[in-house]
């Protein structure tokens, strides 16, 4: 398997979309093998610009994606797009979207999409989303674009995958008071309002515009971008706002430290993952828990004491599961 | 590892504008648990093959009421064939007729849902061939 991969990462890395698909789909399949496949991508990632696009459902995530894709390609950037819709909680399925609105670049072989379903994550990505970014990342697309599912007020966690998050707006959502509540405003490096060609949308603009300047300071300055993605008009300032805001993090040490946070956070998630597979899971399957949860039920032991010295057992080199052997 | 979620791109080539066959499949697809890549209208085989190949996915449908089919449903498969991407299963819907069949499945169709078609056929049919993934 592992031959399997570098035959696809080669191919991925000169431009076969066939072969960045299935790596991808590896990633999404999880387990062993995802493990491994990330441990071989890794020396080749840390190249790409990550930025990450959120918004209400019907903000006009996907049109404004392809209108920006179409202006970076003009550029002659490769552009890796990882659109992310909704997985229902019952069914487990999903209908992805996103691809509607950007028709125009499925053709270009410097574009890549894929779309992805939330998969019981909260939150507003994948649970191989960031797997995902890397396997872009390592075939060599300069920019990836992460477009979340349609967010509500609190659905933050692109901020710990891109280095930077355009938050996008639109008219008649709401008055001032939605625009100084704390969650997804608070995570935006750059603002901007779609649908600028309805009435409110300057309005909107103001409010955001109030909310910036009440905050931190290095954010008061920011400018509030008017756009029509589907018309196509304030796309290029848009994106040129994308690439100083960029050069802003990246002069500060912003990003540096953005990016740190995050493998932080990678590493953490890789480690409680491990902790639960080889620690708690052997520990929630044997008969001596079982027990105990009787005890705990008819009052007769404490959770919060028992909780205390599993720890301790695991810090002495243990288990934990000793605790209930006697 | 978790078990492999079934993929399906559903496609409406070439210029007819009626996608409500398309939505319902895709609806019905979505309630049996599967991931459904919609990709809109007015799509050419082209365009259809390039999202399958990106997305990975098990199976593509194509929906059709012009009467493009004979054309547009092998082109779909011959530009699947010059990918290396001929494992995708290709199935089709609409208002095609019975006497068109034979060759669309001699062309490698793999099969046809005509109008009337309960959606759990379509479900059980993907089942049976795209299930365990690969």
């Amino acid at each position: 398997m592992r031959q399997d991969f570098d035959d696809l990462l080669t191919k991925g890395r000169a431009g076969d979309k066939r072969a960045v698909a299935r790596l991808i789909s590896a990633i999404e399949q999880g387990g062993e093998e995802s493990r491994s496949l990330l441990t071989q991508l890794w020396p080749h990632t840390g190249q790409a610009r990550i930025f990450g696009i959120t918004g209400p459902p019907g903000a006009g995530k996907s049109t404004l994606t392809n209108a920006l894709t179409k202006c970076w390609r003009a550029s002659g950037l490769r552009v890796g797009i990882i659109a992310v819709d909704p997985t229902s909680p019952f069914t487990g399925g999903a209908i992805l979207g996103d691809r509607v609105r950007m028709g125009d670049l499925t053709l270009d072989k410097g574009v890549f999409i894929r779309s992805m379903g939330t998969r019981g994550q909260l939150g507003g990505l994948s649970p191989a989303s960031a797997g995902a970014v890397h396997v872009l990342d390592a075939c060599g697309y300069d920019l990836i674009l992460l477009e979340t599912v349609g967010v509500g007020q609190s659905e933050v966690a692109v901020m710990e995958t891109a280095d930077l998050v355009l938050v996008l707006n639109v008219p008649g959502l709401g008055d001032d008071v939605q625009a100084i509540k704390a969650g997804i405003l608070e995570i935006g490096d750059l603002f901007a309002v779609n649908k600028a060609d309805r009435p409110g949308a300057d309005r909107t603009a103001n409010e955001l515009r109030a909310m910036l300047e009440l905050g931190e300071e290095e954010k008061r300055s920011l400018p509030v971008l008017l756009v029509s993605a589907s018309q196509g008009t304030g796309i290029a300032e848009l994106c040129a706002a994308l690439d100083t805001q960029y050069q802003c993090l990246d002069e500060s040490g912003e990003l540096a430290k953005r990016r740190s946070l995050r493998l932080r956070s990678e590493l953490l998630t890789l480690v409680r993952e491990g902790i639960e597979q080889h620690l708690l899971q052997p520990l929630l399957d044997s008969p001596a828990f079982q027990q105990s949860l009787q005890q705990f039920q008819s009052r007769k032991e404490s959770p919060y004491l028992w909780a205390a010295e599993f720890v301790t057992q695991i810090k002495i080199g243990g288990s934990g599961c000793e605790l209930h052997k006697s | 590892m978790s078990e492999k979620k079934i993929r399906v791109l559903i496609a409406k080539p070439g210029l007819d504008g009626h996608d409500r066959g398309a939505k319902v499949v895709a609806r019905a697809l979505r309630d049996a648990g599967f991931e459904v890549i919609y990709t809109g209208l007015r799509q050419t085989p082209e365009q259809i093959v390039e999202a399958a190949v990106s997305e990975d996915v098990d199976a593509v449908g194509l929906s059709l009421l012009s009467g493009a089919h004979n054309y547009l449903f092998p082109r779909v498969i011959e530009l699947l064939r010059e990918q290396d991407a001929n494992g995708i299963l290709v199935f089709g819907g609409g208002v095609i007729p019975e006497e068109d069949i034979p060759d669309l499945k001699k062309a490698g169709v793999a099969e046809v849902f005509t109008p009337g078609t309960p959606t759990a056929e379509t479900v059980d049919f993907l089942r049976a061939h795209c299930g365990g993934g690969e």
